[in-house]
Order: C-alpha cells, then structure tokens, then sequence
C-alpha cells in the first residue's frame, strides 16, 4: 500500500472509526466469507498492485486468463444455458429435452440414474429402489436411441454426467449420432469423466485407480483422433464442494486433480497440447457472492501458470481453464422452499461475474425432490434474467479492480497453492485419495460448518433463523415404482432380439483387450455397444479384469 | 453401569453423497454413543447382518437418491425376518413430507430431513434407548 | 444359560449379546463364561497391530477371503479408540470388511477401547472365547499398535501381526523397543511403494541385532499389498505354518498357558481390590483421608501399614 495511504488509514482510523466503534460496536467481531475466511472491514489498494497488473491480471483472453477466457466474454456470446435433467425412463427424458429446447435452453446435460453410473443393469439385485431415480435409466444402445430420439445430435452439445462408465456412454452416443447420419467429428459435448472426484466426494466408482486413468487415457486418445470437438472431461470441484469443502478446497483439490490426469496422460506419450485443450472444468457457485467470483479467477490463473509452467503447454487452449457451473444443491433448503429462488439468483450472478462458460441453476424444489417442470423454467428464467436485465454481462469481468476482490482472489490462490503443494508431497491425488487425506480434509470443513450452523453462528434463513410453521408443498414429482420393471422387459426383449453370438465376441474380445494395457478399448466398446451387449454386461467384463475399487475413508 | 448405546450408521442403495451420514456419525461419537459406520452402497442385508453381529440398539439410515420407499422397510423387514425387531430403525435424508407417514407406519421409527438439528436425533436416541444397567 | 446353548449351536445373536455382555461387564458375565470354557480352546487367535492407516483392515479382509475359501469359519474383533473427553467412538474399521457382511461363516465386531470396567484387553478376551466357543476357526484380533491396551490385546494372540508400511522409517526407531518385540510375523504392506524394500531391511536388522538366542521360534518377514490382493497366500502360508510348528514345539501350549498365566492373575489383583474397597470403604472415606495427609495430619506409609494391619487381624487367623 502507499505511503500515505496507509497514513490517511491510521489518521482515519483513530479520527473517525474508532468514534463511531465505541458509540456503534459491529453487528459481529470478526466476519468471515461462506468458506470461512476472515473478511476485513475496508480494502484498499495494495502496495504492488499497480505494478504487476499486466502479470496477475492481464487481459482477458490473454494468460493468464484472471479476467477470462475470451475477448469479448459476454458482450460476444452469452454462457451456455444448460439445465441438468433426466429421470425415469428414456421417453420420459426425452420429453423433458425437447421441452427444455423449447424453452430455449442451448445445449442439454444428462443425469444418469444411479445403477447406470454405477454400470449396473436395472435387473441387477443391488438396482433395487434406484432405478431412474436420480437421472435416466440407460441399460442399452436402445435406451440411448430413445432418449436422443428427434434431437438432431449435429445441432446440439450434449453434456452428459457419467464417470466410471464414462466410455461406454460416449460409445453409445457415438452410435446414435451415427445412426442418425451425424459422423463422429461433428458431434459436441461432454462426458463428466472425472473418476478422482468420485472417490474423494461422489461416490460412484466402479474400478480402481490405475484402470480407472487408463479408461480416461483412452477416451482422451481416441476423442483427440476421431472426436476432435468432444470435451472428454470434466474435472469436477462441485461434487467437493457439495461435500462440505471450503471454496479454497474446491479448487485446490480440482486442479490437484487435474495435475494428476495431465501427468497420467504424459506418461502414456500423449503431448500435452494434444489433449490439454479439451479438458474442461465444472465447478460450485455458492452464496458468497465476492469470494465465489474471486475464486473462480483464481482458479483460472493458478491453471493457466501450471500448465505453462509444470507441463510446458505451447497452445493457449491447453492454459485455458473453461468451466461450467452450477448453482449449490447443498444450499437449498427443505424449509420456505420459495428463498431458495433467491439464492440461486446471487449464485447466478457470482458464476456470471466470475467467467463461467456454462451454468445449470437449481431448481428451488430440489432439497425436497425432483423439480417439477414448472420451477425448472423458473430456474432457466433465472439465467435468462441475469443474462438480458441486470447487466452483467455488458462488460467483462466487472469485479476487477475492486480492491476487496482482487485481494480475495490472491488469497485464495495463495491457499490453494499451499493445498496443491501438500498433495504433490505426497506423491499426487491418487495417493492423496488412498491415504483418505483429501476426504478427512472436506469432512473436517463440513464438519465445522455444520456445527455452527447449529450453534447459530452460522445463519440460514428458514432454517436457524427466520423460520415459520409451514405447509410441506404437495405435488412433487415422483418416479414410479414400477419403472424398473419397464427397464428389466425392455433389457428382456434386447437380449431376445438381438445376435447372441456376437455379443459375445464383443465381450470376449473387450475382455482381452483390458489385459492388455496397451490396448485402447474405445473401439472394443464401441463393437460391444452396437452388438447391444447392455452396459452391465461391458461394464460386468471390466469388473472381472479390472477388480473393484473400495472405498478408501479416514474417519 | 450403564450398558453403552450402540448405534449403526449406514448408507443403503446405491448414492455416495455422505456428508450427511458421516456428519451424523460423527456427531453422536461427540455426544458419548458408540457409533459403527459401514460406508456407503449397503444393501438392506449387509446393514441388518451388521446390526445383528455389533448388537446394536439403533440403526440409522441415510439415503439421498429417493430409493428410501423400497430400501428403508426392506431393512426393517429383514430385522424382523432374523427376530432382531427391538432394534430401532430411523433414518434421514431428501424425503418429501409425504413420504414420512407411509414409512412411519412400515417401522422406521423417526425420519430426519435436512436442517434437522442434532439435539432432535439425541432426543430421539435418549427417549428411545433400553436403560438396562449392569 | 440359554444363552449358552445359543452360543455354541452358532446363533449369531446369542454371538453378538453375550459379546455385549461381556463388554459391559453386565450381569452374567461370569457364570456364561464359566459355561462356555468347556467349549473353548479349538480356534486360533491372531492378531493383526500396526500404526493407523497401515492397512490392518483391509489385510484382515484378504485373510478372511483366504480363510473362507479354505472353509474355514471366522471372527474378527476390531478395536478403535474411544474419545478421552466424551467417551463416544466412531468405529469404522469393518467398513474394509464388510464385503464379508452378509457371509454366515463371518462374524464382524467393533470395539471400543475405553470405558470398560476391567479394561478392553479383558473385554476382548472374554469376546475371543465366546467365538471359540461358538465354533470359529479363525479369530483375528485388530487394534492400532500404540500404547499398553493395545499391546495387552495382542499379546492374547496365539500369533501376532505386525504390520507395517514404507514412509515411516523413524517410527520403526520408535517401534523397535516396545511393540517389535511382541510382533511374531512383520508384514510390510503397501509393497508397491518406494521404500519398502529399505524398510524390509530394516526391519530385518532390527530383528537380528534384538533376536534374542534363545530357542524361541524365528520371526518372519512378508511383503504385501492386500489393496491389491498380492503377497496374501504368502503371508497366509506362513500364519499356516507356525501354527503348525507353534503346535509341535509346545511353543503355542506354552503361550497360552502365559495368557491363562496373565489372565488368571489379573482376575486375582481385580476381585481383591474389589473385596479390599468394600472391606475398608476405600470410596466412602478417601476424601477424609486425603484431607489428613495433605494437611499433614496422617503419615500416608504409617496409614497403610495400620489399615493392612487391620484388615489381618481379620482374615489372617491361625
């Protein structure tokens, strides 16, 4: 800071705060951000940050991307839109996409029910009361033609959140497209990919970590020849976030991931510019609007600095760190579900204000259930709102320069740092994740804040505070039982229908394949897919070659 | 001496958002219980076989993917199968208001949603719990 | 004791009850474990001890797979520490077992390791005879190797485990004193890692400059990887062997009969300090005595000669 305005700050201090502090105490002694982090009362300039502004901030466009990933951000295109759905069966998502469509959402994102992403079929015993609960239920190429049925797959990008399974899903997808005439280099999207998350925070693994990365090897090789537009992964902060961490920890912990997927994919002999520039981020929009947007610009420039730095990335795609957002489940509440409208609208608004390039808001039901359509376009209105009336989107990145978040989005950065550090120590995330570190690390974080919400020092309106005796809205939306019983026909009457023999080759020869490390087992999955063999079948191979992961907890 | 209150806490179905569960798992370690945690994917039969060997009084069950219509009074139901029905079966999670009665009447004794504080679930536990003395 | 009948016909909640029991030091435990000792001394204890996160659970995993593929019926006793300030524990050592849940011929118990009467060490002997007695082959006994209760529980063990993992080279300093000595087989788990092999030798030296010459039997070195499912029929093979040799050289007889040993002379230092609380209301009176020694009004080694005096005067006759 100046000279002299760090005397003015003293002067001011003892000639004017202090008068008031004795006369006016602040509502709290110390406050902190959503993610607890000390937050002081006034920022000022800092002493360097003039200086080095072309360095940390830059242009954006321009690394290291503080200020964004393009030009123009906004003020050129506007964020994709991209609403979460799926439940039940095939047909009945299908409907809820093309609505979405016509409602104007730009690209669709699939949630799989638990068993597919699980790579169970929906006759499988452990499928029982899972079945098109949490997203749609897929056992089969069939499901997938119905589902992408009348959706021209050259005209949209489709984002799909499946991990463990992640190749047979982008194989099934791959053969629709090419079933509906649309060649594999022109299809868009994205699979979630992101298995290191899942044994951190999410929970759907299937194998252990070495043929976990070696799947993820084989979809980045494959897409980078035949699939060039297809985003092949999604190195996912939400799902850790959503598990208590703090802000710092989401990020930390994500690009700590994603550390380990570029060296995984090095050491296979790809070129980091080869794949780098698919890899695509997926993070949290919290509360905390200021330090939520000062993360996100931290995130970008601690990416763009290791990519350049540690992995000696030549393109500027490989440094950019694009990302999607959504809006956190884990802040709706079950109580006065109408508040949670606003909070999605203040999420919004910190993705936005943060450079996101795509954005699902939550619908305000869905602490209770899933979201019915109508508060699902509430949610997509939310966007609409922020994207043509507030403004935010006029210029870019608008919170620069504010001394308050500039100086946020350094600490942040200095702490993921510290985070990033440790799990190198260690030996890297996989490591990290065995040893139960990173878990204990979230669970501590949402241990203390849990605990304070119930100590009261921590407020959510309608819950600890502001509450009232409320009705439980009525009319939920609810998964029919007996959808598993339509999936376990329709899986009946594939296995009838289709070549017996061949599937079987497919199988058998998957099941070599997977011996053999060197193999890519993209084009294996794709024969077993258009045999019809179901995704448990593929996926039951795998298993058998590949042994089970176990879950791996500190507590 | 008073025999310790043995509680299960346990994830079923197929769903691997666990902050709740360990959350409350760790709680009641802090208010004095003995607390057994068998992680997530538990079927109805690995969460009663565990109740049974670590005799415990209560088994709490968590759940977000909405299976907890089919899997929770499938957990009850087997503890009766195996003559374990004096232990308490509760449980948590996103399960709309509608739902809580219908399970209520199949066994499972309390239905925790989110926001619940903890001191509920320990008033739930304390007037629940034997009081057999040594 | 109906219970009893229970117990050695295999009923799994009989099983779980009397454990209960026995932990609780409720009423019964006595007469039910008099009742069974009839019924014990045919399975084989192990024990598995080791730092946290070295992968206990998990290789008793793999062992009970190695077990129940040889038919063999087994228990496992995991004990956790409990919380020094609120006496609650989160006991979550079974979570790597419970693959193993649903199999009849396997019996998971958690255990906490404080706030029984008796300490744990007691708790999880009393547990290991009732699994005897309900006919388990196998018994393993898992605890974190720090502190005196752990190593009470494990010198229970007809065989111990000592398990450890690379990147701790200094704690094996640490270790070679007190809980290397009571180890019989050393396993280095985590064998894929860097520095297993360095710790491999060290261990070796330890055990050689500490072996004592006598004729006791020598202590064996494994390497595994139970994440992996590598080195286990080894390690296996080698718990299979000693037990054989244990039991030919008389070694085993000669352990259990020190456990009987410490067994039975604990029971005699617990139930005469009971009688000798209740005979001269130690609980009742304390506070007044204390009050005279610290304002120096009783001699505290003159106090208790008198009181032992007294209470002679009682019972000594003839």
């Amino acid at each position: 800071m100046q000279e002299s305005i760090k005397n003015r700050k003293t002067e001011w201090e003892e000639s004017v705060l202090n008068k008031v502090l004795q006369k006016f105490p602040e509502r709290k002694e110390t406050f902190t951000t959503g993610s607890d982090k000390p937050v002081e009362r006034l920022y000022l300039p800092q002493e360097e940050s003039k200086g080095d502004y072309l360095e940390k901030l830059g242009f954006p466009g321009e690394y290291p991307y503080t200020r964004g990933v393009q030009p123009t951000m906004y003020r050129g295109r506007l964020w994709t839109m991209r609403q979460y759905a799926g439940f039940g069966t095939a047909e009945e998502s299908n409907e809820r996409y093309k609505y979405l469509l016509d409602q104007g959402q730009t690209g669709l994102s699939i949630a799989f029910d638990l068993p597919t992403q699980i790579g169970y079929d929906s006759d499988d015993p452990v499928s029982m009361g899972e079945v098109g609960k949490v997203g749609v239920a897929i056992d089969s190429l069939k499901d997938m033609e119905i589902l992408f049925s009348g959706i021209p797959l050259d005209k949209v990008s489709t984002s799909m959140t499946i991990n463990a399974p992640a190749a047979i899903l982008l194989a099934m997808y791959i053969a629709v497209a090419e079933k509906q005439g649309v060649t594999r280099d022109r299809i868009r999207g994205t699979i979630q990919n992101d298995i290191l998350k899942e044994y951190i925070a999410r929970g759907t693994y299937i194998f252990p970590p070495a043929p976990s990365m070696r799947l993820i090897n084989n979809t980045f090789e494959f897409c980078s020849k035949e699939v060039p537009k297809w985003n092949t992964i999604s190195i996912s902060g939400y799902h850790i976030r959503e598990a208590g961490s703090t802000a710092v920890q989401e990020i930390a912990f994500t690009i700590a991931d994603g550390i380990e997927y570029v060296r995984n994919a090095m050491s296979t002999g790809l070129d980091v510019d080869q794949f780098a520039g698919r890899l695509s981020f997926f993070f949290n929009a919290h509360n905390d609007l200021f330090e939520e947007a000062a993360k996100y610009r931290a995130a970008r420039r601690i990416w763009a600095r290791i990519m350049k730095e540690k992995f000696s990335a030549r393109k500027e795609k490989s440094m950019m760190m694009r990302f999607h957002t959504q809006t956190a489940g884990s802040t709706l509440t079950a109580q006065q579900p109408d508040n949670n409208v606003i909070r999605v609208t203040i999420q919004t608004l910190a993705a936005v204000l943060g450079g996101t390039q795509s954005l699902h808001t939550n619908s305000k039901d869905e602490a209770l259930a899933l979201p019915t359509e109508d508060s699902v376009r509430v949610a997509l209105r939310t966007q609409q709102i922020v994207a043509h009336e507030s403004g935010a989107a006029n210029t870019v990145d608008p919170l620069a320069g504010s001394y308050f978040v500039e100086q946020m989005t350094d600490e942040i950065e200095k702490e993921a740092l510290e985070y990033i550090e440790k799990i190198e120590k260690m030996g890297g995330m996989v490591r990290a994740i065995e040893a139960g570190y990173v878990q204990k690390e979230i669970q501590d974080s949402a241990y203390r804040y849990q605990k304070a919400v119930e100590k009261g020092e921590r407020i959510v309106v309608g819950v600890n505070k502001f509450t009232v005796e409320e009705e439980e809205p009525r009319g939920l939306l609810k998964v029919d039982p007996a959808l598993r019983d339509v999936q376990i026909k329709k899986i009946e009457e594939i296995k009838d229908s289709r070549d017996g023999s061949k599937v079987e080759a497919a199988l058998a020869a998957l099941k070599r394949g997977a011996a053999d490390e060197s193999v890519n087992l993209m084009p294996l999955i794709l024969d077993a897919v258009h045999a019809y063999a179901t995704l448990g079948e593929i996926t039951g191979v795998l298993r058998e070659e590949f042994g089970e992961y176990r879950e791996s907890i500190v507590l | 001496m008073e025999r310790k209150t043995r509680i299960e806490i346990a994830k079923p179905g197929l769903d691997g958002h666990d902050r709740g569960a360990k959350y409350i798992a760790r709680a009641l370690k802090d208010a004095g219980y003995e607390v057994i945690y068998t992680g997530i994917r538990q079927t109805p039969e690995s969460i009663v076989a565990t109740a049974i060997q670590e005799d415990v009084d209560f088994v709490g069950l968590s759940l977000l993917s909405g299976a907890h219509n089919e899997l929770f009074p499938r957990v009850v139901e087997l503890l009766k199968t195996e003559g374990a029905e004096d232990i308490i079966v509760f449980g948590g999670g996103v399960i709309p208001e509608e739902d809580i009665e219908p399970l209520t009447k199949k066994g499972i004794q309390a239905i925790f949603r989110p926001g619940t504080p903890i001191s509920a679930v320990i008033d739930f536990i304390e007037s629940k719990k034997k009081t057999t003395a040594a | 004791m109906e219970i009893v009948k229970g117990i050695v016909a295999g009923n799994i909640r009989s099983i779980a009850r009397a454990v209960s029991i026995v932990e609780n030091n409720m009423e019964g435990k006595e007469e039910l474990l008099d009742e069974l000792h009839t019924h014990t001394g045919n399975a084989v204890v192990w024990g598995i001890t080791g730092p946290p996160g070295a992968g206990k659970s998990t290789l008793a995993d793999r062992l009970i797979q190695k077990e129940r593929s040889e038919g063999k019926k087994v228990a496992v006793i995991a004990v956790d520490p409990s919380s020094p300030f609120t006496g609650g524990s989160l006991l979550g050592d079974r979570l790597r077992m419970q693959t193993h849940a649903t199999d009849p011929g396997v019996f998971i118990r958690s255990m906490a390791s404080r706030g029984h009467l008796g300490g744990i060490s007691t708790a999880a002997f009393d547990a290991v005879k009732i699994f005897d007695a309900a006919g388990y082959d196998t018994i393993m006994v898992e605890t974190i190797g720090v502190g005196q209760t752990e190593v009470e529980i494990i010198e229970l063990s007809d065989i111990v485990m000592l398990v450890l993992v690379p990147g701790m080279g200094d704690e094996i300093q640490a270790m070679k004193a007190g809980v290397m000595e009571i180890g019989d087989i050393f396993v280095v788990n985590k064998s894929d890692r860097e520095g297993a092999e360095r710790l491999k030798a060290e261990v070796e030296y330890v055990l050689m400059i500490s072996e004592k010459p006598k004729e006791s039997p020598q202590k064996k070195i494994c390497m595994t990887s139970a994440r992996d499912n590598t080195g286990i029929d080894e390690l296996h093979r080698i718990l299979q062997t000693k037990h054989t040799e244990d039991l030919k050289s008389g070694f085993l007889e000669e352990k259990r009969k020190h456990r009987l040993n410490k067994e039975l002379s604990n029971l005699f230092y617990l139930k005469t300090r009971e009688f000798l609380e209740e005979q001269l209301s130690i609980g009742a009176q304390m506070d007044t005595w204390i009050e005279g020694i610290y304002k120096k009004e009783i001699k505290p080694y003159k106090f208790i000669s008198e009181k032992m005096k007294e209470l002679k005067k009682e019972y000594v006759k003839g």
